[in-house]
Parts: structure tokens; C-alpha cells; sequence
């Protein structure tokens, strides 16, 4: 029920936005979210942008995750 | 998919696994206290990759489960009103009522259609001026904020034959009731979602003030055994705090936007959880200033006690205390294709997960 998937902003107009999750367009409601911009990534949630993913922490988080493996194999 | 493939590589959680073993000697139990956690623990074969010591256990994380038999069949009592429409998100309608589901009430001719988007329900309305619309509200504070929106559209755009029936909760409340009430865990493995809008602050005093740990966890496999790594190391170290494992989505201010909209249209009331009963402040209430908008204010309805599904022991595996395998029911009588309790129902409910990922 709380699951939100992360999708990928193609347009704005408004207070929605046409968003894509593989390659199928859905529409996400941006009345919960303001500075959405084309290219950004939501999460979307029963139609709501709910809050942005965070490409910085998102590649940190991997490269710890990728470092703590390669540290385990070494 | 992006943000989610790279969480899967079957080589990086292998090694969680091997790190967690290393680290972690203490004996320690760990509740997750969202659906989603569960199915994604149970999909992935988390808890067979765990060391010994480390056990996990799922709480009320699943908002259908959660819901009272006392909502259930005011629902199924406002289905029967003439020209009245009830909306809802999908697994609801199939969760038995005292005498019935709103399945079968669909089936014998009320107007009964599940929605993905509560804006969906305010779109009903406007093209059937005629009839009156009942949203039925569940979810937690993730989903709360799309009811509060969607309220405050159909203010604002004067549609007038939208209603709400409330049943949204929040998870703090019950959080620390569970622990009040004597389940005994180390931490929690908290919800990502639901933390996404409320920030990380709601998790203070479970730490201060109950000394358990609570990391904030996304929901792929190595999302979550990092997180149960990083809990694992604060019990090890015997500093028990809050911790964001889901950096990329949640931060600790939450989302600002999403709380007010809340507030401006919800109150928090005393609300009865399936099989937990009743907890102070967590549910909510439309506000007075948004009552034309409310159910419960417009629609009357008498109905008769509310009756528990006999046998289900769906109260007790909301709590932590028991498992599905310990119910009689389960996976007899009790099956997702015909299920007794609230939690075969839902996809994300304990039991439902349990029985589909069973060995």
C-alpha cells in the first residue's frame, strides 16, 4: 500500500506531470511536490509525486554497497 | 529498472549476508512495520540469508490488514445506499466483512469501483453529478497526503458529491503501543515510504525513550539488509539510534508540502486497529472546516456489532506475537483465492505473503 516506484519526469504542465516507469507513461499528480522538473526522478505513489530520488545520495549509497563487497571478496 | 536493478545484484546482498555474520553475535529481534518490507523480505528469501542470532518479525505494516471489522461493514453499509458510489483502492473490497465483503455487495448490484488515485474518485464525482461518491480513505501517512490533496481540489473546484470515510492512520502511535503493550524487539526496520513524508523526527523518543533502534530502509534486498546491518551494528555497540538506510529518497525533514496539506484537512483521533484495538491519537479525523466532505457527518448508518472472523488469528500476527504457521486456518480454510482474515487478503498482509512465498 505504501509501495512508490521511481519514475522519470518527460513534462510538467501544471500541477501534473507525465512520468515514465520503463518505458509506459503515467500520469503523476504534483500537488504534494513543487520544483519537479523534466528529468528528474519521483517516486510515485497512488498518482503522487511524493518526493524526488536524489541521484547523489542514490550513487553513494551504491558505491558504499559496491565498495563493502569488493572490501568482503578481497 | 533505474534505482531499483542495481539494488538486486545477487553477489551484493550475498555479501551483507557474510558481513552480517561477521559482525553481529547479540541475539536480536527485528520488526518491520510496513507491508512492503514484508513482501520484499519474503520475495527475496531475505530471512534464510540471515545469521541465527537475527531474527525478524512483521508488524501492523499492512493499512488494509489494520483496518476495523467497525470500517469494513460501515462501508458495506454506505454500498447499499441508493445512487451512492463507493470508491477504493483495490485489495479492500475483498476483505469479509461480519457478513459480507464488497465483493459480493458489487456482485448482488451496488456500484462499487476500486480507484488507483483518490483524484480518480473526485473525477467519478464530477461526471455523475447525480449521485454521491464515497472514497473510502485508508493508509498511512504516505497516502494520507493524496486524500488531503484530493479534499482540497474538490473544495476548491466546488464539487460537492465527493465524500470521504476516514480510516488513514499513523505509525507512531502504534509503534511505541506495540512496545508498550509487551512485544519485545531491539528495533525497527522503519518505513521508507511513510518517512519520505513525515521526516525522521517521529522516531526520536523510540530511541531515547525505549532505547530500541530504528533505521529508515528502502525496499529492494540490499536496501533492507543494509539496513538490518546497520541495526545489527548498533546493537552490537549498544547505542540504540535513528539511522536513514534510504538516503536517495528520505531525508530527516520529510516532505514539508505533503504534512501541511495533512494537517490543513486531518485531525488526529483515538482509532481502533485490528486486533490491537484501540490506540490514543492514531488516526484521522476530517477537520470541521472540511466536514462537507466527511461520511461520516453526511450518512448515517446502522449497523449491527461487528463480528471477528472466527478463528483468524490476524490480531495476534499484527502484533509480532504469532506467525501464520501458527494459525489453524492458514492455508486450509484460509487462502488468498478465499481468505477468512484481513491478512490473506491483502497482497502485502502477513499471511498473504507468507502463503505465497511458502517453501
Amino acid at each position: 500500500m505504501c509501495l512508490a516506484i521511481p519514475a522519470k519526469v518527460i513534462s510538467v504542465e501544471g500541477s501534473s506531470a507525465i512520468v515514465t516507469i520503463e518505458d509506459v507513461e503515467y500520469t503523476a499528480s504534483l500537488l504534494l511536490l513543487d520544483d519537479v522538473k523534466p528529468g528528474d526522478f519521483i517516486m510515485l505513489h497512488a498518482g503522487f509525486a511524493i518526493g524526488k530520488v536524489d541521484p547523489q545520495e542514490a550513487a553513494e549509497t551504491l558505491q558504499f554497497l559496491l565498495d563493502m563487497e569488493k572490501n568482503l571478496n578481497n | 529498472m533505474e534505482f531499483v536493478d542495481e539494488y538486486r545484484n545477487k553477489d551484493l546482498i550475498l555479501s551483507f549476508a557474510e558481513k552480517l555474520r561477521e559482525v553481529s553475535k547479540k541475539e536480536i529481534i527485528l520488526m518491520e512495520v510496513c507491508g512492503g518490507h514484508t513482501m520484499a523480505i519474503h520475495r527475496f528469501g531475505l530471512t534464510s540469508l540471515l545469521p541465527s542470532n537475527i531474527r525478524l518479525i512483521s508488524g501492523p505494516g499492512c493499512p488494509v490488514c489494520v483496518s476495523s471489522q467497525h470500517f469494513i461493514d460501515m462501508a458495506m453499509a454506505y454500498s447499499k445506499i441508493p445512487e451512492t458510489i463507493i470508491t477504493t483502492y483495490g485489495d479492500l473490497i475483498r476483505v469479509p466483512g461480519s457478513s459480507t465483503s464488497l465483493e459480493k455487495e458489487r456482485a448482488a448490484g451496488s456500484d462499487i469501483r476500486i480507484v488507483y488515485s483518490a483524484l480518480e474518485s473526485l473525477e467519478i464525482a464530477r461526471v455523475n453529478p447525480d449521485k454521491n461518491i464515497i472514497f473510502l480513505g485508508i493508509g498511512f501517512e504516505t497516502t494520507a497526503p493524496a486524500t488531503a490533496a484530493t479534499i482540497i481540489q474538490a473544495k476548491k473546484r466546488k464539487i460537492s458529491n465527493f465524500f470521504v470515510l476516514s480510516a488513514h492512520k499513523v505509525m507512531p502511535p502504534v509503534m511505541k503501543a506495540l512496545v508498550e503493550d509487551g512485544v519485545r524487539i531491539n528495533g525497527f526496520i522503519a518505513p521508507g515510504h511513510v518517512t519520505a513524508i513525515t521526516g525522521t523526527d517521529i522516531y526520536n523518543e523510540l530511541a531515547s525513550d525505549y532505547g530500541l533502534g530504528v533505521v529508515v530502509s528502502g525496499f529492494e534486498p540490499a536496501d533492507l539488509m543494509q539496513a538490518v546491518l546497520m541495526l545489527a551494528v548498533q546493537m552490537e555497540s549498544g547505542k540504540p539510534k535513528v539511522e536513514i538506510q534510504y538516503q536517495r529518497v528520505v531525508n530527516n525533514k520529510g516532505n514539508i508540502i505533503a504534512r501541511q496539506l495533512l494537517n490543513e484537512v486531518f485531525v488526529h483521533r483515538d482509532d481502533n486497529w485490528r486486533g490491537l484495538g484501540m490506540i490514543p491519537e492514531s488516526g484521522l479525523k476530517i477537520r470541521e472546516d472540511f466536514s462537507s466532505f466527511d461520511a461520516e457527518k453526511h450518512f448515517i448508518v446502522r449497523i449491527p456489532e461487528s463480528i471477528e472472523p472466527k478463528g483468524c488469528i490476524c490480531g495476534q500476527i499484527l502484533r509480532g506475537l504469532k506467525t501464520p504457521e501458527d494459525c489453524h486456518l492458514f492455508g486450509k480454510r484460509c487462502s488468498p483465492s478465499d481468505p477468512a482474515g484481513a491478512c490473506m487478503v491483502s497482497g502485502e498482509g502477513t499471511c498473504a505473503t507468507y502463503y505465497k512465498y511458502r517453501s
